[in-house]
């Protein structure tokens, strides 16, 4: 079974990379840029054998390591 | 005064803290990331700069998990003096011993350099030889030094007296211009410049920390 976590900057935490490169898109001619907010993928390789299984270890590991609840929030896609 | 430095697979720190505690009359032992021994013998446990883990995932994340770091959590929540620099303040936030993160520079650019601090508070072991409103001249080395917290979280720590050091000239967007904080009950200080770099050569500011920590635990025991 496979999981994929995706990890963002919380609204309101500055991201000079999102905005680094938004900056170079405007440039370039793209105007209708708004704003980016660039984040990380993670994707894991599980032996568990139900999805609600995997879920809720996969949710423990975002609170204890993956995912630092103060400055970041994340989406969690169990695949099958 | 016993003091334990600890090492983490890429803390460089390390020996540079080592040198200047010994210096300040500190009697230095090396601790290692996967032992999780009884800290009680020492005065005050360290954990130094560097980049550990590769700072892979985010800086001090996986250090704040390593075996070490449950004794450096028994020894604070005994009233230990547990102090943090640079790497050692990431990891003390990640670790949740010091509240808020660290996250990329503003600019995006690895700063070196020297840098100007002011004293904002000294009613505590770290700075409590020193008078608020001193200048302090530290070199600061990172790319992720960008203290980021809630206003909520700021107010309750500015009235607490947890804000020891700011930058006098912000140099990485650090919320509150914030380079350096304690937790509430005080004895866990961690901060982004670097004091041993600037305890023998150059500016010999960091000295001053030394000495209030020492005189602090003189007094303690006294």
């Amino acid at each position: 079974m496979k999981a994929r976590i995706h990890v963002f900057l919380k609204d309101g935490v500055f991201d000079p990379q999102g905005n680094t490169v938004a900056g170079s898109l405007q440039s370039m001619g793209f105007k209708k840029v708004k704003g980016i907010r660039m984040g990380k993928v993670i994707d894991l390789e599980l032996a568990n054998e139900t999805q609600d299984e995997a879920r809720r270890e996969v949710q423990k590991m975002c609170e204890q390591l993956l995912v630092n609840s103060v400055i970041e929030s994340y989406k969690l896609e169990i695949l099958a | 005064m016993k003091a334990g430095v600890v090492t983490f697979p890429g803390s460089n720190c390390d020996e540079d803290l080592a040198y200047a505690l010994s210096l300040s009359g500190f009697e230095v032992s090396s601790l290692w990331h996967k032992d999780s021994p009884d800290l009680s013998e020492f005065k005050l446990v360290v954990l130094p700069g560097g980049f550990s883990y590769g700072d892979y995932l985010r800086t001090g994340a996986m250090a704040a998990v390593s075996p070490i770091m449950q004794s450096v959590k028994q020894f604070a929540g005994q009233g230990g003096l547990v102090l943090g620099i640079c790497n050692g303040l990431q990891i003390l936030c990640e670790a949740g011993l010091l509240p808020g993160a660290l996250v990329r520079n503003n600019s995006l650019k690895f700063i070196c350099k020297d840098v100007a601090l002011n004293v904002e508070d000294t009613n505590n072991p770290w700075t409590s030889h020193l008078k608020k409103n001193d200048t302090l001249i530290y070199p600061i080395a990172h790319g992720d030094g960008r203290y980021v917290t809630d206003e909520p979280s700021y107010n309750a720590m500015k009235e607490k007296g947890q804000i020891l050091l700011t930058y006098k000239n912000n140099p990485n967007g650090s919320a509150h211009d914030i380079a350096g904080l304690c937790n509430e009950t005080k004895n866990v200080f961690g901060l982004m410049p670097h004091p041993e770099r600037a305890t023998d050569l150059r500016s010999q500011d960091g000295k001053k920390i030394w000495s209030s920590i020492l005189n602090s635990l003189k007094e303690k025991s006294a």
